[in-house]
């Protein structure tokens, strides 16, 4: 193709036949000027250029075949618990390290390969496809107008009400059958979630050592996390237990307490408040010793424990719930009953 | 017919044998009908631009996941039941967790390659959610939705919500410290729904919280229900890909009658098979070098434990955005509790969706077109479209920010109270101000396209004029350019016309039209869009002025 040719191409008056393009009135400025003729690339001229494409397309295909052959390798080769240094990752399981590699550069490569080959072999001349109307001719319509009244007509459906009446009766009532075996996917909520574990007397077991708390075992500024006693790790309902139970225990100076009540059930500044957030239940575990506030980690409720578990900033809707502590004979801190209100975040019925 | 085939047997038996391949080809059609479906589609053109490839990265990712989920299926142990850890991982030795836990550290562990099969399902599974939520802005800000294709604007819609809904029921399953506080949380936002709340928290965990079904429960979720459905959607939204045929930008030789392109056979056979490896490659390289979700680091799940900084995966981060920074509003009237501080953002979860979703429906009831559209808009022609757009964006952008303000605040030294307090601010400011911006430069856009075609190309050639002054010398545009500038349509704003008939009685006007013809003002009226050069203009400045 010379220069020439491609120039006489261009000019409007041949474009005007040779090519699609919508008719705009002569004259316009901005008429459609129709598609702009193909234009080779190097390959479809070039026999060269070509063969070298289909070097680089087959290169591609042969290295795909090389790192399956890599990965089957490196199955085998690589014990599983093998941990390698490898910069900038570091310590990589070198097996995920190159099963991944490996798989990733032989579908990479194939991938490669067939887009090469697109692009540069395959031709890539643009051409022009019509499109119909996506909704039917009017005759089409009315004839399936005419078709669905004259079923509709047949089946009577319209004249006999009792039949049409009942069956709309029994086609809604039938998957109420459906809804009802859908019953037992739990039980009823009845006063489930305004009770915890806590009963008077129990005595309250630190989860870091198992063994009873006694009030010196908790120094101010210190965190101590808590479990109803008898409840073992290994019990078949122990999370369930303690996603309601788990309590929180602070040692506060008495006089820094704001709130009476909180005074009131505390033993000698040592208070116990649920540990699971009044917002939607995640378990608080950061605890700010100099001002009293613990925060949830989740979404950040910030309580104040020494003035009732107050919310002082965060989504939580209300206070945490405290439990009355004290001491029994042996010296032990013990709960005097359960929480006065249900843990955890509210519920409908909670009020 | 019968005779037809006859013949066609005659012509075959006088060749001698036909390959085996045809033979084969034959045996089917005779019995599928495929040579029909191959002549309307093997040579079915699809016009090319490198926006069209987000909706393949969709496609490919979400059979990558199918692909590698199968897999992971074949060791994973979808139960509660609680053993206690003797695998080659010391630091989890003796430690008590569920058998979904432990099956989990197995994958990861023990079986050879269960490790990479688990991390790029998890990769593709983040890739997957990008890419639809990506490819639906492509669809969004082209008008790509409009008719005929609101349908399968719905579909695509469908198919983002699913794959959030699959991807949170899919990390919650190893039942891993981490996603044990998502499920914490969701159950916490049930049990915020009014009157029925606690009825749904106990039927879909089967008692209270934890217990021992959700992980059972939430697997077939994941592994059937939603699939399913999302594999029947998937089906159905190519379907109508086809035959839709693909939009196409303006351009010379392109019309809303046709559609220019190269065929499918081989081109985009070749190019969208290849990007399924493309895609397939990079994903398994991801899972190769960049850990994810390494549930030996978090440990098994405790209801009375929790570690800093967590975060669901990203698609979920808006959802977390608004549950933290709403204020903590809680009713208490008549023995019952309304906790509004968790309600309203499970009210707003799904509204932000919706928003973005009944766009093209708004759109199409303002402007009353009932016409097919096959041509792209180009954003900028569609200054409010395109702003909504925007907003939108950057309502889910500034939640998203809410959703990690501790990262925040430990990454950058900030208050967490006063980014808290930004984004609860930014919630209604931002969309606001995003709009206003993006529609003056859309508008501007709109100005300089003009100011193209009128007056042409700038150079970057200086000339000097006898007098002295210098000028730039413009270039006209070829034709091509200019009619792709201004093949746009410019839709007039709906009139309501006088208010009194030709008899002097008021026209009754009920309020929907006032509203849509508000509405379409504010589209398409006085400073919505730049009218575009006519051809009377550009006569005007071409003939004989000289230059400009």
């Amino acid at each position: 193709m010379s220069n020439e040719d491609m120039s006489e191409e261009n000019l409007p008056s041949e474009r005007e036949h040779a090519h699609h393009g919508a008719v705009e009135p002569v004259g316009d400025p901005f008429a459609d000027p129709g598609l702009p003729p193909h234009e080779p690339r190097r390959q479809d001229i070039d026999e060269r250029t070509a063969r070298r494409s289909e070097r680089t397309v087959a290169l591609l295909f042969t290295l795909s075949m090389i790192a399956t052959v890599g990965f089957i390798a490196s199955y085998v080769i690589f014990p599983i618990d093998k941990i390698v240094y490898i910069f900038p990752f570091g310590h990589v399981s070198a097996l995920n390290f190159a099963l991944g590699l490996t798989l990733g550069v032989a579908l990479f490569a194939i991938g490669a390969g067939a887009v090469h080959w697109a692009r540069t072999l395959m031709s890539d001349e643009e051409v022009p496809d019509d499109r119909h109307a996506i909704e039917a001719s009017p005759e089409v319509r009315e004839q399936v107008f005419a078709d669905f009244r004259q079923g509709v007509k047949e089946s009577q459906y319209g004249r006999r009400k009792l039949i049409r009446t009942t069956m709309m009766g029994a086609l809604s009532l039938v998957p109420l059958s459906g809804v009802v075996l859908l019953r037992d996917l739990g039980p009823l909520p009845e006063k489930k979630l305004r009770t915890t574990a806590w009963r008077k007397g129990m005595k309250l077991i630190n989860q870091n050592t198992d063994q009873p708390l006694r009030p010196e075992d908790i120094g101010v500024g210190s965190l101590t996390f808590a479990k109803p006693e008898g409840l073992s790790d290994d019990a078949e309902n122990f999370q369930t237990v303690i996603a309601k139970a788990a309590l929180m225990i602070v040692r506060l100076n008495p006089e820094d307490i704001k709130d009476k009540r909180e005074l009131d059930w505390s033993h000698q500044g040592i208070v116990a408040y649920s540990k699971i957030c009044t917002h939607v239940g995640c378990p608080i575990s950061l605890y700010e010793q100099q001002t009293h506030h613990v925060l949830c980690p989740c979404h950040q409720s910030t309580f104040d424990l020494s003035d009732g578990g107050r919310v002082i900033f965060g989504p939580a809707g209300h206070a945490l719930p405290q439990l009355r502590i004290s001491v029994n004979a042996q010296g032990y801190l013990e709960a005097l009953g359960d929480f006065e209100e249900p843990v955890g975040p509210s519920f409908w019925e909670r009020g | 017919m019968s005779t037809a085939s006859h013949e066609a047997t005659d012509a075959t038996a006088r060749r001698g044998k036909a390959p085996a391949g045809e033979r084969l080809a034959d045996w089917a059609d005779g019995r599928l009908g495929i040579y029909g479906l191959a002549k309307a589609n093997m040579r079915k053109i699809f016009p090319d631009h490198w926006s069209f490839m987000l909706g393949e990265v969709s496609l490919y990712s979400f059979v990558i996941i199918i692909l590698t989920g199968v897999y992971l299926t074949l060791f994973f142990h979808p139960s509660m039941q609680e053993v206690v850890y003797n695998g080659p991982y010391v630091p989890l030795q003796g430690i008590r967790m569920s058998e979904a836990f432990e099956s989990t550290m197995h994958i990861s562990f023990e079986v050879r390659g269960g490790l990479l099969i688990r991390q790029i399902h998890h990769w593709a599974a983040l890739v997957f959610v990008a890419a639809m939520l990506v490819h639906m802005m492509r669809v969004f800000f082209t008008g790509a939705f409009r008719k005929p294709r609101e349908v399968n604007w719905v579909f695509g819609f469908l198919l983002l919500v699913l794959g959030m809904f699959t991807g949170f029921t899919g990390y919650s399953l190893p039942d891993d410290l981490l996603s044990g506080t998502g499920v914490r949380f969701m159950e916490g936002a049930i049990l915020s729904v009014p009157i029925v709340g606690t009825y749904l928290q106990m039927f879909l965990f089967g008692g209270e919280f934890p217990g021992h079904d959700f992980v059972s429960r939430f697997y077939t979720i994941h592994i059937l229900l939603l699939p399913g459905i999302m594999a029947a959607l998937l089906v159905g939204h190519l379907i109508l890909v086809f035959y839709h045929k693909h939009t196409q930008w303006a351009g010379p030789g392109r019309t809303n009658k046709n559609v220019v392109g190269m065929p499918l056979l081989p081109v985009y056979m070749a190019k969208a098979g290849g990007f399924f490896f493309l895609v397939f490659g990079v994903i398994a390289a991801c899972a190769a070098i960049a850990t994810i979700n390494p549930i030996w680091a978090f440990g098994p799940y405790r209801p009375d434990q929790v570690s800093t900084g967590a975060q669901p995966d990203w698609y979920m981060g808006f959802s977390e955005g608004l549950i933290r920074v709403m204020p903590g509003w809680e009713i208490n009237l008549w023995g019952h509790t309304l906790q509004l501080g968790v309600f309203i953002p499970l009210i707003i979860f799904p509204l932000v969706l919706v928003t973005i979703a009944v766009w093209p429906f708004i759109e199409a009831w303002v402007t009353g077109d009932d016409r097919e559209h096959h041509i792209l808009d180009r954003p900028r022609n569609r200054p409010v479209r395109t702003g909504f757009g925007a907003a939108w964006i950057s309502w889910y952008l500034i939640l998203l920010v809410g959703g990690g303000n501790d990262l925040w605040a430990t990454h950058f030294h900030l208050s967490i109270n006063a980014i808290t307090w930004t984004v609860r601010i930014g919630f209604f400011a931002i969309p606001a101000l995003t709009f206003v911006i993006t529609k003056r430069i859309c508008l501007g856009l709109q100005r300089r396209d003009r100011d193209k075609v009128l007056h042409g190309r700038e150079t970057g050639i200086i000339k000097r004029l006898p007098h002295g002054e210098f000028i730039e010398v413009h270039e006209p545009l070829p034709q091509d350019q200019m009619h792709t500038l201004t093949a746009h349509d410019q839709p007039e704003p709906l009139e309501l016309g006088p208010d009194v008939d030709e008899n002097g009685v008021r026209r009754k006007v009920d309020r929907k039209t006032k509203l849509r013809a508000k509405l379409s003002r504010s589209m398409y009226g006085e400073g919505a869009q730049i009218p575009k050069p006519t051809a009377a203009e550009h006569a005007e400045i071409t003939s004989g002025h000289g230059h400009h």
